[in-house]
């Protein structure tokens, strides 16, 4: 369903430039889970969006289907069927939630038809249909706000850039099991970019990005057992008690 | 009325024919119909500038619809409209002018407005102006308002100029007594060449007294605006004021949030802010596959709102 063909992307760094993604080539298939980790500063969140088209890139191809996406803007490749989590979910004033969901549906959403969308990613939803999308929602309930609007969408392809940063550990054990049902029910596919062992435990495919390349690709169980333990899979309790320890 | 007259008056005053309780509309310097109720008066002044609207202690849920509709063009007035709102009262005030100039002279209506609020009434006073027509004849609305509150009296003010109206100098002056309670929200938008000017001066005189005066707005184009918003603290008394502004194009922007304390325990606070839409905003939108201009547009509706 998304093909990259030799992609790469450079930033400008002091005189010289850098190469972030280097001539990456891949394939995600349809229907499936596929989770990309790696060290930070390895070009993940590029990748996110340069699928996403929010990043161009210096030379390579974007296939969505048979279509070349690589000269499309962001709305264009969103109406063809792209979703996009942002790692950081934006705020705005005056924009109520069930206003966003509606745009992201594309229609009238009913307020009831929004809350289903707001209960999958366990909000309550009486409490948020009316809240303004700024600055007085904390970080978690942002995040899963945005969650949401991808759910509202139903695109073939949603694409989650680290849907875990920013929240707390008590949020991000619900947020597993938002994306374990999402598995479940979706019918297209789903790429999430995440460090977290629980999230890698039920991807159908892993694969590693590292210094713009990758590293490593394959199903769960060959790539997994290599990953635990580094900080490409960390478990969620153990980071905790460790920073515990180091303050 | 003509059709040009009845929607214009639907743009200002949400109103489709003859509104329920008490009214006065005024077309083209005259007025064209009015209402009264058992308890609310409305009298033409002796000289003719304007009305006295009387408002009788005790008068609860009902309405006062004032509209203005200007559809000549090059008629310039001075209305005066002083509000007598008796103790008690708890009522709703609908203003708001709306100017159709087609011509190539100026229209312009100042409408200058007092309230009187009597103890512990309650106030929402909500007050559009719209300008439309192609004419080279410039829209001018200025609107003056002062607003004398009572002891434990409340009031909220709902000022809105979305478009059209190319000059605007609006200046609202408020005394507020012990424990009444005045709130502003105005909401701007700019466009072409327009100017908009708000002057607020807000007393706060006796113990208790607050306000909470807020503007949002979005300047476009070349259009420039100035936001001057004064909260005096004179007793024990609290006060907000606070501008919240998106610049766009060539557009320029002045805001000059003022306190004053003369009393220890005045506690007041200001904000201003202005900035163009955030980048990661119309990315966002782009996302859910809206085009730059619609998520542009609906990041202005949403801040309008």
């Amino acid at each position: 369903m998304l093909t990259l063909e030799n992609v790469s992307f450079e930033v400008q760094a002091g005189s010289g430039q850098k190469e972030i993604i280097r001539d990456m080539s891949l394939n995600i298939g349809d229907h499936k889970f596929v989770v990309i980790t790696g060290p930070n500063g390895g070009g993940k969140s590029t990748l996110a969006r340069l699928i996403a088209g929010i990043e161009r890139p210096a030379s390579g191809r974007i296939l969505f289907g048979d279509t070349d996406i690589t000269k499309m803007s962001i709305t264009e490749r969103a109406n063809l069927g792209i979703s996009f989590a942002f790692q950081q979910p934006v705020r705005f004033k005056g924009i109520q939630v069930i206003d966003l969901l509606r745009l992201a549906a594309k229609k009238q959403l009913s307020i009831a038809d929004a809350c289903q969308y707001l209960s999958e990613v366990g909000l309550c939803a009486k409490d948020y249909i009316r809240r303004e999308v700024n600055a007085s929602l904390s970080g978690g309930e942002l995040k899963r706000i945005e969650i949401a609007t991808v759910l509202a969408r139903g695109t073939r392809l949603s694409v989650f850039d680290e849907p875990e940063a920013g929240i707390d550990l008590w949020s991000f054990q619900n947020l597993i099991r938002v994306f374990e049902r999402m598995r479940e029910s979706t019918d297209g596919s789903i790429l999430i970019i995440s460090h977290q062992e629980r999230i890698l435990n039920i991807a159908d495919e892993i694969i590693v990005i590292a210094g713009g390349q990758i590293t490593r690709q394959g199903p769960r169980e060959e790539i997994l057992p290599s990953l635990l333990g580094t900080a490409s899979a960390v478990d969620a309790c153990g980071k905790f008690y460790q920073e515990g320890e180091r303050a | 009325m003509d059709q040009i007259q009845q929607r214009i008056l639907e743009e200002v005053a949400d109103l489709h024919g003859v509104p329920e309780g008490a009214y006065n509309i005024r077309t083209d310097g005259e007025t064209a119909s009015r209402s009264t109720t058992a308890n609310i008066d409305i009298i033409s002044k002796e000289d003719g500038s304007g009305i006295d609207i009387r408002i009788r202690p005790q008068t609860r849920n009902e309405s006062v619809h004032i509209p203005v509709v200007l559809s000549r063009s090059g008629l310039k007035e001075v209305v005066y409209n002083d509000f007598y709102i008796g103790e008690d009262c708890d009522i709703v005030i609908v203003a708001g002018c709306g100017i159709h100039n087609c011509g190539d002279q100026d229209s312009e209506h100042d409408g200058i407005h007092r309230f009187y609020v009597g103890k512990n009434a309650r106030v929402r006073y909500v007050e559009k102006h719209y300008g439309e027509g192609d004419g080279r004849g410039k829209r001018i609305l200025n609107p003056g308002t002062e607003v004398y509150m009572e002891e434990g009296s409340s009031m909220e003010m709902e000022m809105v100029q979305i478009r059209g109206v190319d000059s605007t100098e609006r200046n609202t002056k408020a005394e507020l007594s012990a424990g009444a309670r005045l709130v502003i929200r105005e909401r701007l938008l700019t466009h072409g060449s327009q100017q908009a000017v708000s002057f607020y001066d807000v007393k706060l005189n006796g113990e208790g007294a607050s306000a909470d005066v807020v503007s949002r707005s979005v300047a476009k184009e070349d259009s420039y605006q100035r936001f001057d918003s004064r909260i005096t603290g004179n007793a024990p008394c609290s006060g907000h004021t606070e501008c919240d502004a998106i610049i766009m194009g060539n557009a320029r922007i002045l805001a000059i949030p003022q306190l004053e304390a003369n009393d220890l325990d005045a506690a007041l606070i200001h904000e201003a802010a202005i900035g163009k839409i955030a980048g990661e905003q119309i990315i966002k939108l782009m996302t859910l596959g809206l085009s730059e201009a619609e998520a542009e547009e609906q990041i202005i509706n949403g801040f309008l709102k």
